[in-house]
Protein backbone atom coordinates (compact mmCIF):
# COMPACT_ATOMS: atom_id res chain seq x y z
CA UNK A 1 0.00 0.00 0.00
CA UNK A 2 1.67 3.25 -1.25
CA UNK A 3 -0.29 5.42 0.77
CA UNK A 4 -3.13 4.27 3.26
CA UNK A 5 -5.48 6.06 4.86
CA UNK A 6 -5.96 5.30 8.32
CA UNK A 7 -6.76 6.49 11.48
CA UNK A 8 -4.72 8.00 13.91
CA UNK A 9 -4.27 5.28 16.33
CA UNK A 10 -3.17 2.73 13.48
CA UNK A 11 -0.29 4.73 12.17
CA UNK A 12 2.95 4.43 14.14
CA UNK A 13 4.48 6.69 15.81
CA UNK A 14 8.18 6.61 16.47
CA UNK A 15 10.71 8.54 18.26
CA UNK A 16 14.50 8.51 18.23
CA UNK A 17 17.28 8.89 20.28
CA UNK A 18 18.78 12.25 21.84
CA UNK A 19 21.95 11.59 19.67
CA UNK A 20 20.02 10.95 16.01
CA UNK A 21 17.79 14.14 16.92
CA UNK A 22 20.84 16.10 17.33
CA UNK A 23 23.33 14.09 15.17
CA UNK A 24 21.56 13.08 12.21
CA UNK A 25 20.30 17.45 11.17
CA UNK A 26 24.13 18.48 12.28
CA UNK A 27 25.69 15.70 9.86
CA UNK A 28 23.17 17.20 6.95
CA UNK A 29 24.21 20.38 7.58
CA UNK A 30 27.72 19.42 7.30
CA UNK A 31 27.25 17.43 4.11
CA UNK A 32 25.55 20.23 2.80
CA UNK A 33 28.18 22.84 3.49
CA UNK A 34 31.09 20.73 2.17
CA UNK A 35 29.99 18.42 -0.90
CA UNK A 36 29.65 21.77 -2.91
CA UNK A 37 33.55 22.69 -2.40
CA UNK A 38 33.75 19.56 -4.68
CA UNK A 39 30.39 19.22 -6.45
CA UNK A 40 29.05 23.03 -7.32
CA UNK A 41 25.82 21.67 -9.01
CA UNK A 42 25.19 19.73 -5.32
CA UNK A 43 23.76 22.66 -3.72
CA UNK A 44 21.45 23.78 -6.75
CA UNK A 45 19.91 20.31 -7.02
CA UNK A 46 20.14 18.87 -3.07
CA UNK A 47 18.56 20.02 -0.03
CA UNK A 48 19.64 17.38 2.60
CA UNK A 49 18.69 19.65 5.60
CA UNK A 50 15.00 19.31 4.01
CA UNK A 51 15.12 15.64 3.60
CA UNK A 52 16.24 15.41 7.33
CA UNK A 53 13.22 17.77 8.13
CA UNK A 54 10.31 15.49 6.08
CA UNK A 55 11.88 12.36 7.76
CA UNK A 56 11.64 13.36 11.18
CA UNK A 57 8.17 15.40 10.83
CA UNK A 58 6.59 11.89 8.66
CA UNK A 59 7.82 9.48 11.50
CA UNK A 60 6.89 11.51 15.07
CA UNK A 61 3.60 12.25 13.16
CA UNK A 62 3.56 15.20 15.73
CA UNK A 63 2.80 18.73 13.97
CA UNK A 64 4.29 20.78 16.46
CA UNK A 65 7.71 18.69 17.25
CA UNK A 66 7.67 18.53 13.52
CA UNK A 67 7.03 22.45 12.93
CA UNK A 68 9.79 23.13 15.25
CA UNK A 69 12.28 20.47 13.80
CA UNK A 70 11.80 22.42 10.86
CA UNK A 71 12.21 26.15 12.49
CA UNK A 72 15.52 24.96 14.13
CA UNK A 73 16.93 23.31 10.98
CA UNK A 74 15.98 25.74 8.78
CA UNK A 75 17.16 28.71 10.84
CA UNK A 76 20.76 26.72 11.20
CA UNK A 77 20.79 26.78 7.46
CA UNK A 78 19.89 30.56 7.39
CA UNK A 79 22.79 30.95 9.84
CA UNK A 80 25.59 29.13 7.34
CA UNK A 81 24.35 31.61 4.77
CA UNK A 82 24.79 35.29 4.70
CA UNK A 83 21.30 36.09 3.83
CA UNK A 84 18.38 37.34 6.36
CA UNK A 85 18.14 34.98 9.39
CA UNK A 86 14.26 33.45 9.16
CA UNK A 87 13.91 32.94 5.41
CA UNK A 88 14.74 29.06 5.44
CA UNK A 89 13.12 28.90 8.51
CA UNK A 90 10.28 29.66 7.56
CA UNK A 91 9.79 27.72 4.56
CA UNK A 92 11.16 24.76 6.67
CA UNK A 93 8.72 25.50 9.56
CA UNK A 94 5.86 24.85 6.80
CA UNK A 95 7.15 21.81 5.25
CA UNK A 96 7.77 20.41 8.97
CA UNK A 97 4.21 20.87 10.07
CA UNK A 98 2.79 20.14 6.49
CA UNK A 99 4.83 16.73 6.91
CA UNK A 100 3.55 16.16 9.90
CA UNK A 101 -0.21 16.86 9.67
CA UNK A 102 0.39 14.51 6.76
CA UNK A 103 2.05 11.67 8.42
CA UNK A 104 -0.82 11.68 10.97
CA UNK A 105 -3.43 10.59 8.60
CA UNK A 106 -1.05 8.39 5.18
CA UNK A 107 1.17 5.40 6.31
CA UNK A 108 4.07 6.93 3.96
CA UNK A 109 6.48 3.88 4.08
CA UNK A 110 6.38 2.75 0.23
CA UNK A 111 9.52 4.19 -1.80
CA UNK A 112 6.90 5.74 -4.38
CA UNK A 113 4.78 7.40 -1.54
CA UNK A 114 8.03 8.90 -0.30
CA UNK A 115 9.55 10.09 -3.46
CA UNK A 116 6.26 11.87 -4.52
CA UNK A 117 5.74 13.17 -0.95
CA UNK A 118 9.55 14.63 -1.07
CA UNK A 119 9.10 16.17 -4.65
CA UNK A 120 5.65 17.86 -3.39
CA UNK A 121 7.28 19.48 -0.28
CA UNK A 122 10.16 20.19 -2.53
CA UNK A 123 7.83 22.62 -4.50
CA UNK A 124 6.06 24.04 -1.36
CA UNK A 125 9.30 24.82 0.02
CA UNK A 126 10.77 26.45 -3.26
CA UNK A 127 7.21 28.15 -3.21
CA UNK A 128 7.36 29.67 0.45
CA UNK A 129 11.03 30.73 0.02
CA UNK A 130 10.27 32.27 -3.03
CA UNK A 131 7.52 34.33 -1.79
CA UNK A 132 9.12 35.08 1.80
CA UNK A 133 12.06 36.28 -0.12
CA UNK A 134 10.58 38.24 -2.85
CA UNK A 135 7.95 40.09 -0.80
CA UNK A 136 9.16 40.35 2.87
CA UNK A 137 13.23 40.80 1.85
CA UNK A 138 13.05 42.27 -1.88
CA UNK A 139 15.82 39.85 -3.10
CA UNK A 140 15.88 38.92 -6.96
CA UNK A 141 14.38 35.33 -7.23
CA UNK A 142 13.23 33.59 -10.35
CA UNK A 143 10.96 30.60 -10.27
CA UNK A 144 11.27 28.12 -12.48
CA UNK A 145 9.06 24.77 -12.92
CA UNK A 146 11.55 22.76 -14.77
CA UNK A 147 14.41 23.56 -12.06
CA UNK A 148 11.85 23.08 -9.70
CA UNK A 149 10.57 19.63 -10.76
CA UNK A 150 14.06 18.22 -11.34
CA UNK A 151 15.72 19.31 -8.18
CA UNK A 152 12.30 18.13 -6.60
CA UNK A 153 13.02 14.47 -8.21
CA UNK A 154 16.34 14.87 -7.70
CA UNK A 155 15.72 15.15 -3.76
CA UNK A 156 13.08 12.67 -3.80
CA UNK A 157 15.39 9.98 -5.18
CA UNK A 158 17.97 11.07 -2.59
CA UNK A 159 14.87 11.30 -0.16
CA UNK A 160 14.17 7.62 -0.68
CA UNK A 161 17.77 6.16 -0.04
CA UNK A 162 17.93 8.61 2.63
CA UNK A 163 14.69 7.72 4.69
CA UNK A 164 15.74 4.07 4.25
CA UNK A 165 18.73 4.46 5.80
CA UNK A 166 17.80 6.57 8.79
CA UNK A 167 14.50 4.35 9.06
CA UNK A 168 16.95 2.05 11.23
CA UNK A 169 17.50 4.58 13.92
CA UNK A 170 13.34 4.73 14.34
CA UNK A 171 12.52 3.52 17.95
CA UNK A 172 8.33 2.50 18.35
CA UNK A 173 7.03 4.44 21.36
CA UNK B 1 -13.00 29.16 24.55
CA UNK B 2 -10.58 26.53 25.54
CA UNK B 3 -12.64 24.02 23.45
CA UNK B 4 -11.32 26.17 20.48
CA UNK B 5 -7.82 26.76 21.47
CA UNK B 6 -7.23 22.94 22.00
CA UNK B 7 -8.67 22.25 18.72
CA UNK B 8 -6.65 24.71 16.70
CA UNK B 9 -3.51 24.51 19.28
CA UNK B 10 -1.24 23.26 16.62
CA UNK B 11 -2.31 25.78 13.88
CA UNK B 12 -2.15 28.60 16.49
CA UNK B 13 1.59 27.35 17.60
CA UNK B 14 2.70 27.45 13.70
CA UNK B 15 1.30 30.60 13.11
CA UNK B 16 3.01 31.74 16.53
CA UNK B 17 6.32 30.31 15.35
CA UNK B 18 5.83 32.02 11.62
CA UNK B 19 5.01 35.19 12.89
CA UNK B 20 8.53 35.46 15.11
CA UNK B 21 10.35 34.77 12.06
CA UNK B 22 8.55 37.35 10.31
CA UNK B 23 9.26 39.78 13.18
CA UNK B 24 12.98 38.53 13.19
CA UNK B 25 13.25 39.01 9.42
CA UNK B 26 11.59 42.72 9.78
CA UNK B 27 13.77 43.47 12.71
CA UNK B 28 16.91 42.42 10.39
CA UNK B 29 15.69 44.23 7.47
CA UNK B 30 15.45 47.46 9.74
CA UNK B 31 18.64 47.37 11.42
CA UNK B 32 20.90 45.78 8.90
CA UNK B 33 21.54 41.70 9.05
CA UNK B 34 25.51 41.83 9.66
CA UNK B 35 25.62 43.57 12.43
CA UNK B 36 22.33 42.40 14.90
CA UNK B 37 23.26 39.29 13.45
CA UNK B 38 27.04 38.84 13.62
CA UNK B 39 27.41 36.48 17.41
CA UNK B 40 24.74 34.06 16.20
CA UNK B 41 25.95 33.39 13.10
CA UNK B 42 29.92 33.04 14.31
CA UNK B 43 28.58 30.70 17.22
CA UNK B 44 27.16 28.54 14.48
CA UNK B 45 29.97 28.55 11.87
CA UNK B 46 31.62 27.85 14.89
CA UNK B 47 29.79 24.62 15.91
CA UNK B 48 30.12 23.25 11.70
CA UNK B 49 33.83 24.13 10.74
CA UNK B 50 35.48 22.20 13.45
CA UNK B 51 34.02 19.12 11.53
CA UNK B 52 34.63 20.31 8.17
CA UNK B 53 37.95 21.44 8.91
CA UNK B 54 38.59 17.85 10.01
CA UNK B 55 37.35 16.14 6.77
CA UNK B 56 39.50 18.30 4.79
CA UNK B 57 42.55 17.22 6.73
CA UNK B 58 41.70 13.64 6.35
CA UNK B 59 40.84 14.53 2.98
CA UNK B 60 44.00 16.15 2.35
CA UNK B 61 46.42 13.60 4.57
CA UNK B 62 44.86 10.81 2.10
CA UNK B 63 45.33 12.56 -1.59
CA UNK B 64 49.25 13.92 -0.10
CA UNK B 65 49.69 10.11 1.16
CA UNK B 66 48.62 8.88 -2.53
CA UNK B 67 49.82 11.76 -4.61
CA UNK B 68 53.50 12.27 -2.61
CA UNK B 69 54.24 8.40 -2.19
CA UNK B 70 52.42 5.90 -4.40
CA UNK B 71 51.74 8.30 -7.38
CA UNK B 72 54.54 9.27 -8.77
CA UNK B 73 54.58 8.05 -12.17
CA UNK B 74 55.23 10.89 -15.15
CA UNK B 75 57.30 12.69 -12.15
CA UNK B 76 60.78 13.03 -13.94
CA UNK B 77 59.08 14.04 -17.45
CA UNK B 78 56.48 16.47 -15.56
CA UNK B 79 60.23 17.82 -13.35
CA UNK B 80 62.33 18.38 -16.64
CA UNK B 81 59.09 20.50 -18.52
CA UNK B 82 58.55 22.51 -15.29
CA UNK B 83 62.37 23.00 -15.38
CA UNK B 84 61.89 24.23 -18.96
CA UNK B 85 59.06 26.14 -18.30
CA UNK B 86 60.96 27.84 -15.76
CA UNK B 87 64.16 28.86 -17.46
CA UNK B 88 61.32 30.45 -20.48
CA UNK B 89 59.75 32.51 -17.34
CA UNK B 90 62.86 34.05 -16.32
CA UNK B 91 63.52 35.23 -19.83
CA UNK B 92 59.51 36.51 -19.85
CA UNK B 93 60.69 38.01 -16.18
CA UNK B 94 63.80 39.97 -17.78
CA UNK B 95 61.40 41.28 -20.29
CA UNK B 96 58.80 42.25 -18.12
CA UNK B 97 60.89 43.75 -15.32
CA UNK B 98 62.10 46.59 -18.00
CA UNK B 99 58.24 47.18 -18.93
CA UNK B 100 57.27 47.78 -15.32
CA UNK B 101 60.48 49.85 -14.55
CA UNK B 102 59.42 52.15 -17.68
CA UNK B 103 55.84 51.95 -16.15
CA UNK B 104 57.19 53.04 -12.90
CA UNK B 105 59.02 56.01 -14.41
CA UNK B 106 56.00 57.27 -16.08
CA UNK B 107 53.94 56.77 -13.08
CA UNK B 108 56.18 59.19 -11.36
CA UNK B 109 56.22 61.50 -13.86
CA UNK B 110 52.15 61.82 -13.41
CA UNK B 111 52.94 61.63 -9.37
CA UNK B 112 50.17 58.74 -9.50
CA UNK B 113 49.29 56.82 -6.35
CA UNK B 114 50.20 53.12 -6.72
CA UNK B 115 48.80 50.41 -4.84
CA UNK B 116 51.03 47.28 -3.53
CA UNK B 117 49.67 44.22 -2.53
CA UNK B 118 52.32 43.78 0.64
CA UNK B 119 51.48 40.97 2.30
CA UNK B 120 48.98 38.05 2.16
CA UNK B 121 47.85 35.02 4.02
CA UNK B 122 47.20 31.57 2.75
CA UNK B 123 44.04 29.61 3.66
CA UNK B 124 41.97 26.47 2.76
CA UNK B 125 38.23 26.74 1.79
CA UNK B 126 36.98 24.42 4.03
CA UNK B 127 33.02 24.51 3.47
CA UNK B 128 30.58 26.55 1.44
CA UNK B 129 26.87 28.20 2.47
CA UNK B 130 25.35 24.78 0.88
CA UNK B 131 22.82 26.82 -0.61
CA UNK B 132 22.86 28.08 -4.03
CA UNK B 133 21.20 31.55 -2.77
CA UNK B 134 23.91 32.15 -0.63
CA UNK B 135 27.20 32.00 -2.37
CA UNK B 136 30.25 32.18 0.35
CA UNK B 137 32.36 30.23 1.36
CA UNK B 138 34.57 29.02 4.46
CA UNK B 139 38.16 29.19 5.08
CA UNK B 140 40.45 27.99 7.92
CA UNK B 141 41.93 31.60 8.93
CA UNK B 142 40.62 34.08 10.88
CA UNK B 143 41.22 36.84 13.31
CA UNK B 144 43.90 35.00 14.41
CA UNK B 145 45.68 35.03 11.20
CA UNK B 146 45.24 39.27 10.56
CA UNK B 147 42.27 38.56 8.55
CA UNK B 148 39.46 41.01 8.83
CA UNK B 149 36.09 42.02 7.21
CA UNK B 150 36.15 43.55 3.70
CA UNK B 151 39.59 41.72 2.81
CA UNK B 152 40.27 40.89 -0.48
CA UNK B 153 40.42 37.11 -1.06
CA UNK B 154 42.54 36.31 -4.42
CA UNK B 155 43.80 33.07 -5.98
CA UNK B 156 46.22 32.57 -8.88
CA UNK B 157 44.21 32.58 -11.16
CA UNK B 158 42.03 35.61 -10.28
CA UNK B 159 39.74 37.18 -7.92
CA UNK B 160 37.68 35.36 -5.57
CA UNK B 161 35.74 37.61 -3.22
CA UNK B 162 36.30 39.49 0.04
CA UNK B 163 35.77 38.51 3.90
CA UNK B 164 32.37 39.53 5.05
CA UNK B 165 32.58 37.96 8.81
CA UNK B 166 36.08 36.61 10.73
CA UNK B 167 35.61 34.56 13.40
CA UNK B 168 38.61 33.22 15.78
CA UNK B 169 39.94 30.91 13.28
CA UNK B 170 37.74 31.15 10.82
CA UNK B 171 36.38 33.00 8.30
CA UNK B 172 33.47 33.78 5.64
CA UNK B 173 34.04 34.80 2.18
CA UNK B 174 31.42 36.48 0.00
CA UNK B 175 32.24 35.41 -3.69
CA UNK B 176 31.81 37.88 -6.50
CA UNK B 177 29.48 35.47 -7.75
CA UNK B 178 26.79 36.10 -4.52
CA UNK B 179 24.16 39.03 -5.68
CA UNK B 180 24.77 41.14 -2.72
CA UNK B 181 28.87 41.32 -4.15
CA UNK B 182 30.09 44.65 -5.94
CA UNK B 183 33.41 45.14 -7.24
CA UNK B 184 34.81 47.38 -9.57
CA UNK B 185 35.70 46.67 -12.68
CA UNK B 186 37.58 47.90 -15.98
CA UNK B 187 37.97 46.40 -19.56
CA UNK B 188 41.76 45.85 -20.29
CA UNK B 189 41.47 47.03 -23.49
CA UNK B 190 39.00 49.60 -24.19
CA UNK B 191 39.41 50.81 -20.65
CA UNK B 192 35.51 50.93 -19.91
CA UNK B 193 34.65 51.42 -16.52
CA UNK B 194 31.60 49.27 -14.44
CA UNK B 195 30.85 47.22 -11.31
CA UNK B 196 30.61 43.49 -11.50
CA UNK B 197 27.64 41.83 -9.91
CA UNK B 198 26.74 38.32 -9.04
CA UNK B 199 22.98 37.09 -10.37
CA UNK B 200 20.17 34.64 -9.10
CA UNK B 201 21.67 31.91 -11.24
CA UNK B 202 25.12 32.48 -10.46
CA UNK B 203 26.34 33.79 -13.31
CA UNK B 204 28.72 37.57 -13.18
CA UNK B 205 27.58 40.66 -15.24
CA UNK B 206 29.29 44.10 -15.39
CA UNK B 207 26.74 46.44 -14.83
CA UNK B 208 26.94 50.22 -15.97
CA UNK B 209 28.91 50.19 -19.15
CA UNK B 210 26.75 52.12 -21.61
CA UNK B 211 25.22 50.66 -24.39
CA UNK B 212 26.78 52.35 -27.17
CA UNK B 213 30.24 51.39 -26.21
CA UNK B 214 32.18 48.63 -27.65
CA UNK B 215 32.51 45.50 -26.14
CA UNK B 216 33.85 42.20 -27.51
CA UNK B 217 33.51 39.03 -26.10
CA UNK B 218 37.31 37.62 -25.03
CA UNK B 219 38.46 40.97 -23.65
CA UNK B 220 40.15 40.76 -20.38
CA UNK B 221 38.35 41.85 -17.16
CA UNK B 222 40.53 43.86 -14.44
CA UNK B 223 40.15 45.00 -11.11
CA UNK B 224 39.90 48.88 -11.49
CA UNK B 225 40.65 49.96 -7.45
CA UNK B 226 37.74 52.15 -7.55
CA UNK B 227 35.77 49.76 -4.49
CA UNK B 228 38.64 50.47 -2.30
CA UNK B 229 38.91 46.78 -1.76
CA UNK B 230 40.47 45.39 -4.33
CA UNK B 231 44.14 46.75 -5.77
CA UNK B 232 43.71 48.06 -9.26
CA UNK B 233 45.09 45.37 -12.08
CA UNK B 234 44.16 42.18 -10.68
CA UNK B 235 42.17 39.55 -12.95
CA UNK B 236 38.37 38.88 -12.79
CA UNK B 237 37.21 37.23 -15.55
CA UNK B 238 37.12 37.39 -19.10
CA UNK B 239 33.60 38.76 -21.41
CA UNK B 240 31.66 35.98 -22.90
CA UNK B 241 28.65 37.28 -24.09
CA UNK B 242 27.43 40.78 -24.68
CA UNK B 243 23.87 41.91 -25.00
CA UNK B 244 21.75 45.20 -24.25
CA UNK B 245 20.37 45.61 -21.31
CA UNK B 246 18.04 47.71 -19.80
CA UNK B 247 17.99 51.19 -19.14
CA UNK B 248 20.85 52.06 -21.87
CA UNK B 249 23.58 49.68 -20.21
CA UNK B 250 25.13 46.78 -21.80
CA UNK B 251 24.77 42.94 -20.10
CA UNK B 252 28.05 41.48 -19.92
CA UNK B 253 28.25 38.85 -18.82
CA UNK B 254 31.45 37.97 -16.99
CA UNK B 255 33.30 33.86 -17.15
CA UNK B 256 35.38 34.30 -13.76
CA UNK B 257 39.18 33.33 -13.91
CA UNK B 258 38.82 31.96 -10.77
CA UNK B 259 37.13 28.53 -10.27
CA UNK B 260 34.52 29.66 -8.12
CA UNK B 261 32.71 26.14 -8.13
CA UNK B 262 35.86 24.14 -6.89
CA UNK B 263 37.82 26.93 -4.80
CA UNK B 264 40.62 24.66 -2.34
CA UNK B 265 43.33 27.32 -1.48
CA UNK B 266 43.18 31.44 -1.47
CA UNK B 267 45.24 34.24 -0.48
CA UNK B 268 43.43 36.95 1.56
CA UNK B 269 45.20 40.40 1.18
CA UNK B 270 45.66 41.14 4.51
CA UNK B 271 47.85 44.44 3.82
CA UNK B 272 48.27 46.82 0.89
CA UNK B 273 50.33 50.20 0.43
CA UNK B 274 49.74 52.99 -1.22
CA UNK B 275 52.32 55.18 -2.44
CA UNK B 276 53.79 57.04 -4.84
CA UNK B 277 55.32 55.53 -7.84
CA UNK B 278 59.08 55.00 -7.58
CA UNK B 279 61.18 54.84 -10.86
CA UNK B 280 64.81 53.68 -10.51
CA UNK B 281 67.35 55.87 -11.42
CA UNK B 282 68.11 53.99 -15.10
CA UNK B 283 67.52 56.62 -17.60
CA UNK B 284 70.94 57.28 -18.26
CA UNK B 285 71.43 54.01 -20.04
CA UNK B 286 74.10 54.65 -22.49
CA UNK B 287 74.58 52.27 -25.18
CA UNK B 288 78.55 51.70 -24.16
CA UNK B 289 77.28 50.39 -21.47
CA UNK B 290 74.57 48.24 -22.82
CA UNK B 291 77.29 47.19 -25.30
CA UNK B 292 79.77 46.39 -22.45
CA UNK B 293 77.81 44.56 -20.72
CA UNK B 294 76.83 42.16 -23.67
CA UNK B 295 80.23 41.75 -24.63
CA UNK B 296 82.47 39.41 -22.31
CA UNK B 297 85.45 40.77 -20.79
CA UNK B 298 87.98 40.69 -18.25
CA UNK B 299 87.52 40.26 -14.77
CA UNK B 300 89.35 41.39 -11.74
CA UNK B 301 92.14 38.92 -10.60
CA UNK B 302 89.78 37.88 -7.94
CA UNK B 303 91.56 38.94 -4.09
CA UNK B 304 93.89 36.68 -2.26
CA UNK B 305 90.78 36.85 0.67
CA UNK B 306 89.04 33.40 -0.02
CA UNK B 307 86.00 34.51 1.30
CA UNK B 308 85.87 37.31 -1.20
CA UNK B 309 85.23 33.98 -4.11
CA UNK B 310 81.33 34.11 -3.65
CA UNK B 311 81.16 37.75 -5.47
CA UNK B 312 83.11 37.09 -8.69
CA UNK B 313 79.21 37.12 -10.37
CA UNK B 314 78.82 40.80 -9.75
CA UNK B 315 75.22 39.72 -8.54
CA UNK B 316 75.20 39.45 -5.43
CA UNK B 317 73.90 36.34 -4.02
CA UNK B 318 71.93 35.39 -1.75
CA UNK B 319 73.21 33.79 1.66
CA UNK B 320 72.85 30.18 -0.04
CA UNK B 321 75.04 31.05 -3.21
CA UNK B 322 73.18 29.90 -5.14
CA UNK B 323 71.99 32.87 -6.84
CA UNK B 324 71.76 33.58 -10.46
CA UNK B 325 72.87 36.60 -12.99
CA UNK B 326 69.13 37.19 -13.26
CA UNK B 327 69.28 37.15 -9.25
CA UNK B 328 67.58 40.26 -7.72
CA UNK B 329 71.24 41.46 -5.35
CA UNK B 330 69.59 40.91 -1.52
CA UNK B 331 71.26 43.29 0.86
CA UNK B 332 71.84 40.58 3.25
CA UNK B 333 74.23 39.07 0.21
CA UNK B 334 78.32 38.48 1.26
CA UNK B 335 79.63 40.67 -1.68
CA UNK B 336 76.71 43.38 -2.08
CA UNK B 337 79.47 45.65 -3.42
CA UNK B 338 81.51 44.40 -6.15
CA UNK B 339 84.26 45.76 -8.24
CA UNK B 340 82.51 46.78 -11.54
CA UNK B 341 84.97 44.83 -13.54
CA UNK B 342 83.76 41.75 -11.61
CA UNK B 343 80.49 42.79 -12.59
CA UNK B 344 81.11 42.18 -15.79
CA UNK B 345 82.88 39.49 -15.79
CA UNK B 346 79.93 36.87 -15.71
CA UNK B 347 80.19 34.88 -18.97
CA UNK B 348 76.91 35.08 -20.08
CA UNK B 349 75.39 37.38 -21.95
CA UNK B 350 72.55 38.94 -19.81
CA UNK B 351 69.90 41.96 -21.19
CA UNK B 352 70.95 45.05 -20.06
CA UNK B 353 68.08 45.30 -17.64
CA UNK B 354 68.78 42.00 -16.03
CA UNK B 355 69.15 42.85 -12.85
CA UNK B 356 66.75 44.33 -10.19
CA UNK B 357 67.74 47.01 -8.44
CA UNK B 358 65.53 47.11 -5.13
CA UNK B 359 63.22 49.84 -4.79
CA UNK B 360 64.96 51.06 -1.35
CA UNK B 361 68.36 51.98 -3.15
CA UNK B 362 69.50 55.47 -1.86
CA UNK B 363 69.74 58.33 -4.08
CA UNK B 364 73.16 59.11 -3.29
CA UNK B 365 74.08 55.68 -5.27
CA UNK B 366 74.98 57.34 -8.60
CA UNK B 367 77.93 59.31 -7.51
CA UNK B 368 79.28 56.17 -5.79
CA UNK B 369 79.39 54.73 -9.62
CA UNK B 370 82.66 57.29 -9.91
CA UNK B 371 84.01 55.66 -7.08
CA UNK B 372 87.10 53.61 -7.49
CA UNK B 373 86.24 49.74 -7.59
CA UNK B 374 86.38 48.60 -3.75
CA UNK B 375 88.97 45.30 -2.57
CA UNK B 376 86.67 42.22 -2.80
CA UNK B 377 87.13 41.72 0.57
CA UNK B 378 86.14 45.12 1.90
CA UNK B 379 82.86 44.64 0.18
CA UNK B 380 81.84 41.32 1.86
CA UNK B 381 81.17 43.96 5.14
CA UNK B 382 79.14 46.09 2.87
CA UNK B 383 75.33 45.69 3.59
CA UNK B 384 74.10 47.78 0.72
CA UNK B 385 73.38 46.18 -2.41
CA UNK B 386 74.80 47.57 -6.02
CA UNK B 387 72.31 49.72 -7.83
CA UNK B 388 71.63 49.67 -11.86
CA UNK B 389 73.59 52.82 -11.67
CA UNK B 390 76.52 51.58 -10.33
CA UNK B 391 76.91 48.76 -12.36
CA UNK B 392 76.09 51.04 -15.75
CA UNK B 393 78.46 54.07 -15.08
CA UNK B 394 81.40 52.84 -13.73
CA UNK B 395 83.93 53.99 -16.67
CA UNK B 396 86.17 50.94 -15.92
CA UNK B 397 83.39 48.82 -17.67
CA UNK B 398 83.79 50.51 -20.93
CA UNK B 399 87.49 50.75 -20.58
CA UNK B 400 88.59 47.14 -20.24
CA UNK B 401 88.91 45.52 -23.92
CA UNK B 402 86.58 42.52 -24.32
CA UNK B 403 87.92 39.02 -24.41
CA UNK B 404 86.59 35.84 -26.01
CA UNK B 405 85.05 33.76 -23.07
CA UNK B 406 87.63 31.17 -23.36
CA UNK B 407 89.88 33.28 -21.94
CA UNK B 408 87.98 33.54 -19.05
CA UNK B 409 89.57 32.43 -15.52
CA UNK B 410 87.90 30.05 -14.31
CA UNK B 411 85.94 30.78 -11.38
CA UNK B 412 86.88 29.85 -7.81
CA UNK B 413 85.90 26.54 -6.70
CA UNK B 414 83.55 28.46 -4.03
CA UNK B 415 81.44 29.98 -6.51
CA UNK B 416 78.40 27.62 -7.70
CA UNK B 417 76.48 30.27 -9.83
CA UNK B 418 75.88 29.65 -13.40
CA UNK B 419 78.65 30.68 -15.72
Amino acid sequence: MPITYTSGEQVEVYRFSLPVTIGVPLVALIIQAYIPKYVPGFAVYVDLPLLVTIFFAMARRNPIAGLFTGAIIGLAQDMLGHNLIGIYGIAKTVVGYGASSLGVKLDLENAGARLLVTLGFYLVHSAVYFTVARALVNMTQHWSWPHGILAGLVNGLIGVLLYFLLDRFKQRT
Amino acid sequence: MESVLGRYRNLIILVGVLFLQVLGLAVQVKTGAEKETRLIRLWTVGMITPFERGLVWVQSSAGNLWHNYFYLRGVRAENRELKEQIEQMRLEQVRLTEDATQAHRLQMLLAFKEQFVSKTVAAQVIGTSGSDLSRIVYIDKGENAGIKPDMAVITADGVVGKVLLAGTNEARVLLISDQTSGVGAILEKSRLQGVLRGTANGEIVLERVMSDEQVQPGETVLTSGGDQIFPKGLRVGTVTNVANGKDLFLNITIKPAANLGKLEEVLVLTEKQEREAVAEDNGRVRAADILAQRLPSVPDKPAGDPNAAGTADGVAKPATGTGTANATPKPSGTGANPPAGAIKSTAAPSPPNAKVTPKTAPPSTPTAATQKPKPVNSASTETKPPTRAETSTDPSIVEQKPAPPATQPEPPPQDNSPQ
